[in-house]
């Protein structure tokens, strides 16, 4: 609405409260991983041990790289650099594609060892196993889509920045962007000491 | 359409840009969209309870009456879902509070227009899915509005579309509450104080805040169903090491605080109500608005209330029951004060009025058999029974829904111009009161008798109740009947309704009729408070 100032501060608020949202959506599967710990400890352990710290590790680094790309993107804009915001949103996005790869690598590297929701291998073994890597496909799927939501949003800005919709002077939504990013990242933050440091 | 004379005095029924439905369905402005809101909310109440009205003429007598017990189980299950997620959720916040809300606060629209015209979007096409569920797939869902596992993990029924469409809707639900938090913080009006809100702003604040802090709670529940039901996770399967009680506590960690999304709306309506119609400013004024807020909170930590039966510690059991009675006190903190608003009031005995005092008897009577509920060894006697049923409609119907109705007649006329007819209003308002009580009044005793809900059959001894019951039904919607319809004549064609003549002194009453697309001709700045009825030079 033209007639309507533009509120910074009332769009900030507003994107801090849905953070908020997802902050809970996450919630319930971290409430879910806590009950299901203190039930099948041991199986957790050994469901643990299977994935692969390496893909884990990596990931944790890229995830971090991408979210200091974004946090300096918005440096940058305030600067006036447009070429290096551009720059700077690329690489977060190219971040997020690696991500996304090496999560592809390592999903196909358990569906290959017979490890996927309802599979003969799952349904055979122990009940807490078949629970973790439930959870563990519900967890890292769930944050996948929010991989890819978010890097469509930051693609979607970085197009707002080259047409200079957005500016040094009106960068708000370039800010909330970044924010919706450092959730991902800080989702993933708590996922993988989760699952992947476990005992 | 027949709105020309309000069109004629211009407000914001007149368009200044798009024509014909593109006006309504792509416009942003907060009044359109409340209206939008509105014909849908009622539009799916009347649905609901042609559903309703069809579940009491198979219980009418026992044995197969006129459906199979196949079409019951769908039809409780539809009844449910689209009163609670369709009518009673959006029902007054979405549709009065986008309506009201930002004229109260002296605002010109919602902090986000944008994304408030997204959230309806998002309501329409939940709505859609939701509605599609029922004719596609293996037909409707028949497990209950509550999608309890393991039986909505194995039914054969389309319940995860419409878990999905569930889903969308708790999305909306959630854009509202952003909205309406961001709004009331920051779009105040200068002098516009936290003291000066008017209480039913004051409970979308607390109910915004439930709807933003307990929705996604119930999203990633029903991705779960989902998740159950298409991949074999087995989280809630006891086979794979999942427990279906943990589905029970997740589901009510939203559910029950969704029920004060649902009744802290109705009482703000009342709380506006009662002090226009009494010439009275309201008593105890922050006390109902921190009472909102009271409620909210402590209606966030009682989920387990629900589930005394389904296998609890005695521990658990103990503190969700004291837990639960200690609503009790927010909500009698209400209904004290607006006792005492009446008290030594001169008050007006019309429509809007009449729904506000029967809501109060209403609620009253919902909320003393909810502590019947509360209290764990009572509960177990009448756990799952018609008593449960009578008690929940109690307080949806008998309180939030006649504050639906109350707030449909007291704040229409000044959106639409015109207002309703006095005397069928409160015909139609007798009948609903006496045909509501017969019915729900039926079934809690009932269900003190023994008769669980849900079920298709029962045992002969219930069948003069439960003859009775129906009756009631009857009575109740011929009464529903004619309030609607003279609703919808009067809007459309009644006598014009201009100025204040209910003598309200928020600022919604200080604008133009029917209120004009900015709201405010020039920004307001407010010196008294929305009760102070002397200071807005009103008699």
């Amino acid at each position: 609405m033209s007639h309507l100032e533009k509120d910074s501060f009332g769009a900030k608020l507003g994107m801090w409260l849905f953070l908020f949202t997802e902050m809970l959506l996450f919630g319930g599967v971290f409430i879910l991983y806590s009950v299901y710990l203190t039930r099948y400890p041991k199986e957790f352990g050994l469901g643990g041990h299977q994935l692969d710290l390496v893909y884990g590790a990596t990931n944790t680094v890229v995830l971090l790289t991408s979210s200091l790309f974004a946090a300096m993107s918005v440096t940058a804009i305030k600067s006036g650099a447009k070429k290096l915001t551009l720059g700077l949103l690329s690489g977060t996005v190219g971040c997020a594609f690696i991500f996304l790869g090496i999560k592809y690598l390592e999903w196909s590297a358990k569906f290959h060892h017979g490890i996927y929701p309802n599979s003969p291998k799952l349904i055979a073994g122990p009940p807490g196993e078949s629970i973790f890597f439930g959870l563990y496909y519900l967890t890292t799927g769930l944050h996948g889509i929010h991989v890819i939501v978010g890097a469509v949003l930051m693609t979607w800005t970085a197009v707002m920045v080259q047409k200079e919709r957005l500016n040094a002077n009106d960068n708000v939504t370039l800010e909330n962007v970044t924010l919706y990013w450092h959730l991902v990242d800080l989702v993933w933050i708590f996922i993988f000491p989760l699952y992947y440091l476990i005992l | 359409m027949s709105q020309e004379s309000a069109m004629a005095e211009g407000g914001f029924w007149r368009d200044t840009g798009r024509t014909g439905i593109g006006a309504w369905i792509f416009s942003t402005d907060h009044k359109r969209i409340g209206l939008m809101y509105l014909y849908c909310v009622l539009g799916f109440f009347l649905v609901g309870a042609f559903l309703g009205l069809l579940i009491r003429l198979e219980l009418m007598a026992p044995g197969p009456t006129i459906m199979t017990a196949q079409t019951y189980n769908a039809m409780f299950t539809v009844h449910g879902v689209v009163m609670i997620f369709l009518f009673i959720i959006p029902g007054i916040p979405a549709s009065f509070g986008n309506l009201v809300l930002p004229i109260q606060l002296g605002a010109r629209d919602v902090a986000f227009p944008r994304v408030n015209l997204f959230s309806w979007w998002l309501y329409a096409i939940g709505a859609v899915i939701v509605l599609t569920s029922l004719f596609t797939g293996g037909g409707a869902p028949d497990t209950g509005w509550t999608f309890y596992v393991p039986f909505s993990a194995r039914t054969t029924t389309n319940v995860s579309l419409a878990v999905f469409g569930v889903f969308v809707l708790g999305f909306s639900s959630i854009l509202t509450g952003i909205n309406f938090i961001t709004t009331i913080h920051r779009m105040r009006a200068p002098g516009m104080t936290w003291t000066r809100i008017p209480l039913f702003t004051w409970s979308l604040y607390a109910t915004a805040w439930v709807q933003v802090l307990a929705t996604p709670i119930i999203a990633i529940t029903l991705l779960l169903v989902v998740t159950e039901r298409i991949l074999g996770l087995g989280l809630f399967d006891p086979t794979r090491g999942g427990d279906p009680v943990m589905y029970q506590h997740m589901f009510w960690i939203y559910s029950h605080p969704a029920v004060y999304i649902m009744i802290l709306p109705g009482m703000g309506v009342i709380s506006d109500i009662i002090p226009v119609f009494s010439r009275k400013p309201i008593f105890g004024y922050k006390m109902i608005a921190f009472s909102s807020l009271a409620i909210a909170a402590a209606g966030s930590a009682v989920w387990g209330h629900h589930m005394y039966t389904s296998g609890m510690s005695d521990l658990g059991v103990l503190v969700f029951s004291f837990l639960t009675f200690i609503v009790a006190i927010p909500s009698a903190i209400k209904v004290f004060n607006w006792v005492s608003t009446m008290y030594k009031g001169s008050i007006s005995l019309e429509a809007p009025m009449l729904f506000a005092l029967s809501f109060i008897l209403l609620f009253s009577i919902g909320g003393l058999s909810g502590l019947i509920l509360g209290a764990a060894a009572t509960d177990i006697h009448v756990h799952d029974t018609h008593f449960v049923v009578g008690h929940f409609h109690y307080v949806m119907f008998g309180g939030t829904g006649f504050a639906f109705f109350a707030a449909a007649h007291y704040w229409l006329p000044k959106y639409f111009g015109r207002r309703y007819q006095e005397k069928p209003a409160i015909i139609g308002w007798v009948l609903m009161f006496i045909g509501f009580n017969i019915l729900y009044f039926t079934m809690q005793v009932l269900g003190m008798e023994g008769m669980p809900r849900r079920y298709y059959d029962y045992l002969p001894e219930f069948a003069r109740l439960n003859f009775v019951a129906t009756v009631g039904s009857w009575i109740m919607l011929a009464g529903v009947a004619i309030v609607v319809w003279n609703l919808w004549r009067g809007l459309f064609k009644g006598e014009p309704f201009i100025g204040n003549p209910w003598g309200g002194a928020s600022l919604e009453w200080s604008i133009a009729t029917p209120p004009p697309t900015e709201n405010f001709e020039e920004d307001p700045v407010v010196s008294h408070g929305p009760y102070d009825f002397k200071g807005a030079g009103v008699p």
